[in-house]
């Protein structure tokens, strides 16, 4: 077979790029870190979630100094708690899962973005900085009234955070 | 023009039967996007707020109308009567039975059909049927078992195509056992391989699960078992749609520029990687999922990454095609040959400009695959950005385009204004521009697709390319350009229609510069390539579906049903009977009514 010395220059150059792209990726994950949602968390019956230690009380809850756990349920058309409280320059592990249909949890504007499926929990991990506050939307379809759903996170001062019982309810 | 020219016959004087068949397939995909095109501009004018005259409840029956009639009737449709006249034309000889052939097309027109009125029922609050679950059709939302049904007729209908070539290319092989598969039949029959696999699938998610239980035989599924079992198809699928016009760009493309393919082994390369690669990847679309391991995420990330060579080995192919036929022509320089090309040509400039639209979207698809940036994309409206890029460009743009040419080949009649042709393919790449960008800008800012009112009373999105509301402005230009530029074309090729027969319209393709002599013969082996694919697929797909079903069980931890399609009526049948018959009758009645 034939292959014209540029085009044999342009293979390499594209094996070379799909390499690089996947370079990126492996480094993000092995340097800085950046876990994926997975399946570390065990199921959930999405029926029967005031039964789940995790989830019968959607909340926040201090874990450590600085860290931070939230429990989030997701439903028809939105998110509990609302709004979720977090101290600022916290690290904050988002519990997610849904008790109807599969919705989405994206904080817009931030890489902060998880699917919400009822029989599963998404996991992840973020860091707040400054007290500001983030819509967050449901990104996924799911159902007549998908576009109401929306939800917010406000990040508060730490003596903020403390004034209102360190709880979100 | 000589006379050897014009006694050149054409496809439809060859093959008049297979070219009614290929008719009846654009016709059927035109129809398609005809359709898909007037929900498209209802939801781009009610999504930006420019024009609302439907309530935003509606919008997701014409989301799902949008997305069905695009990518399922308009692209497969086209697919379909091309590869119809692709295979007959290059193995110069009549499909086996012609019977055939019209019952695959009418399984898929049927099946559509029902579908088509399992969708188009939601806008009418008297019909107790709807299917707002667009064109994913994600667990436990549900729609009406005719949805479902309808769906499996026109794979059904898709499946017997495939029989119906690789049939006929049998025919062909015991009459020619020495020669090389013709490179047209051979991108046939290699994409409909990859077909194969792919819909095995969603065929099993929609019989095994969705179907029983939309009509009641079973309580529950397993959201996240379908969801990827929908993505084990739905990757490969746009590979599907994108194949029609990679064979348009291989083989038609160079013929217009006035020059030859460069490479015949090239392009079979490409097909075989597209065979091995399109399927083992559909859980890129699940990154952000809970309950699926990261390492099997990263599996379908490195082989969604290996996926961009053949892509990238198509565009230095048809570029290095198309200066070939340049330089044919004249051309000469280091781009002075760009000069020399047919430019007035709407099947030219269409093609190219797709072309031009798919490497952009190639760029946005690489952030797409990147597992970890992605996070900052997944669900927003960059997605529908990216691939209004890649189906709705550069496959779509591309089939209007290649009809123009392609038109006057199977009913001789030349094409009522290649004017108004230019104009509409230029028109179709200057609202795309506008459209697509500002998706793309909107989906940054963290605006989500797929829904009737993207802006919230809680919060705002930053500012960061413009606005929100001015990207709104550029995504309602766009999309106006876009529904403008599909009436024309359907407007032009109706007109064809309309002119009188003539004779003399016949082009015939050049065979490549490096033809399929110079191929290595074990690209031929399509039985190796299946192999090879099949294990991938199991590599890809073996662990993360056993390891879903021992999660959640094979129907589902407990998930309920919500079925956008229950009305008064059912409520009143479930009072009477129980909901397993009531489920029954009013699918069966539903069946009825189409049937009558």
């Amino acid at each position: 077979m034939h292959i014209h010395a540029y085009e044999k220059l342009w293979l390499a150059l594209s094996i070379v790029l799909i390499l690089a792209l996947i370079g990126t990726v492996t480094y993000g994950a092995v340097g800085p870190g950046v876990a994926m949602v997975a399946d570390s968390q065990s199921t959930v019956d999405p029926g029967a979630l005031d039964e789940d230690d995790r989830f019968s009380e959607p909340r926040v809850e201090q874990v450590g100094e600085n860290e931070y756990e939230a429990y989030v349920v997701a439903y028809q058309f939105g998110f509990e708690p609302t709004p979720i409280v977090v101290p600022a320059n916290s690290t904050v592990t988002l519990h997610i899962t849904s008790r109807d249909v599969i919705h989405g949890f994206g904080v817009a504007g931030t890489s902060a973005n998880a699917m919400a499926v009822p029989g599963e929990v998404s996991e992840i991990t973020v860091e707040t900085d400054e007290p500001t506050e983030y819509g967050i939307v449901c990104n996924e379809y799911c159902g007549a009234g998908h576009h109401v759903m929306e939800g917010k996170i406000n990040v508060v001062s730490q003596s903020e955070f403390e004034d209102r019982g360190g709880d979100s309810e | 023009m000589s006379a050897a020219i014009e006694s050149e016959p054409t496809f439809v004087d060859k093959f008049p039967d297979e070219a009614r068949v290929v008719r009846a397939a654009f016709m059927s995909s035109f129809f398609a996007l005809l359709l898909g095109a007037i929900f498209g501009i209802i939801q781009t004018l009610h999504r930006t707020d420019v024009a609302r005259i439907i309530p935003s409840t509606d919008y997701y029956t014409v989301l799902t109308a949008h997305g069905v009639f695009m990518v399922i009737s308009f692209t497969i449709f086209f697919l379909v009567g091309l590869f119809t006249w692709a295979l007959t034309r290059s193995l110069d000889r009549p499909l086996l039975n012609i019977k055939i052939t019209w019952t695959w097309y009418g399984l898929m027109a049927a099946g559509m059909t029902l579908t088509g009125i399992s969708i188009l029922a939601g806008f009418v609050d008297s019909i107790d049927m709807s299917a707002d679950v667009l064109y994913t059709f994600y667990a436990p939302l549900q729609a009406h078992p005719l949805f479902y049904a309808g769906l499996t007729v026109f794979i059904v209908g898709t499946w017997i195509a495939g029989a119906d070539w690789f049939r006929t290319f049998l025919a062909w092989r015991s009459e020619h056992p020495d020669e090389r598969i013709p490179l047209q039949t051979f991108m046939v029959l290699t994409t409909m391989t990859m077909w194969y696999i792919a819909s095995s699938a969603v065929a099993a998610s929609v019989l095994l699960f969705l179907l029983p239980w939309s009509l009641g035989f079973i309580d529950q599924v397993n959201p996240t078992l379908t969801r990827t079992l929908f993505w084990f198809f739905g990757h490969p699928v746009v590979y599907f749609w994108l194949m029609p016009a990679y064979m348009l760009w291989y083989t038609v493309l160079p013929k217009i520029a006035g020059g030859r393919l460069f490479s015949d082994p090239l392009a079979r390369v490409v097909f075989v990687l597209f065979v091995l690669l399109s399927t083992p990847v559909g859980i890129h679309h699940q990154y952000l999922d809970p309950g699926i391991a990261e390492g099997f995420k990263f599996i379908s990330m490195t082989n969604t990454m290996f996926l961009l060579l053949p892509s990238l080995l198509t565009a230095f192919t048809v570029v290095a095609s198309v200066e070939y036929g340049a330089r044919q022509r004249g051309g000469t320089g280091l781009l002075g040959w760009l000069t020399n090309l047919p430019w007035r040509k709407p099947e030219f400039t269409g093609m190219m400009l797709a072309g031009l639209m798919f490497a952009a979207g190639g760029f946005s698809g690489m952030v797409n695959a990147g597992m970890n940036i992605n996070y900052l994309i997944h669900n927003t409206l960059w997605v529908p950005g990216h691939f209004h890029l890649t189906v709705g460009t550069a496959v779509a743009l591309t089939m209007m385009a290649g009809t123009y040419w392609i038109w006057p080949q199977i009913s001789n009649k030349p094409i009522f204004s290649s004017q108004i042709g230019l104009f509409q393919v230029v028109l179709w790449f200057i609202g795309m521009a506008l459209m697509s960008n500002a998706m793309h800008a909107q989906g940054l800012l963290g605006v989500p697709r797929r829904t009737a009112e993207p802006e919230y009373s809680g919060f705002d999105y930053p500012t960061m390319f413009g606005g929100f509301e001015e990207l709104n402005i550029q995504i309602a230009i766009g999309g106006t350009l876009l529904f403008v530029s599909t009436i024309l074309f359907l407007g032009n090729l109706a007109l064809t229609m309309g002119n009188p027969t003539v004779s003399g319209l016949a082009e015939p393709l050049p065979s490549p510069v490096s033809g399929a002599e110079d191929a290595p013969k074990v690209l031929d082996n399509l039985r190796l390539w299946v192999g090879i694919a099949l294990t991938l697929v199991v590599l890809a797909y073996a662990l993360p579906i056993a390891a879903i079903i021992n999660r959640g069980g094979l129907l589902g931890p407990g998930v309920g049903t919500y079925p956008v399609w229950v009305a008064p009526l059912f409520d009143a049948l479930a009072d009477a009977a129980t909901p397993l018959l009531a489920a029954i009758t009013d699918a069966s009645g539903s069946l009825l009514e189409v049937v009558r």
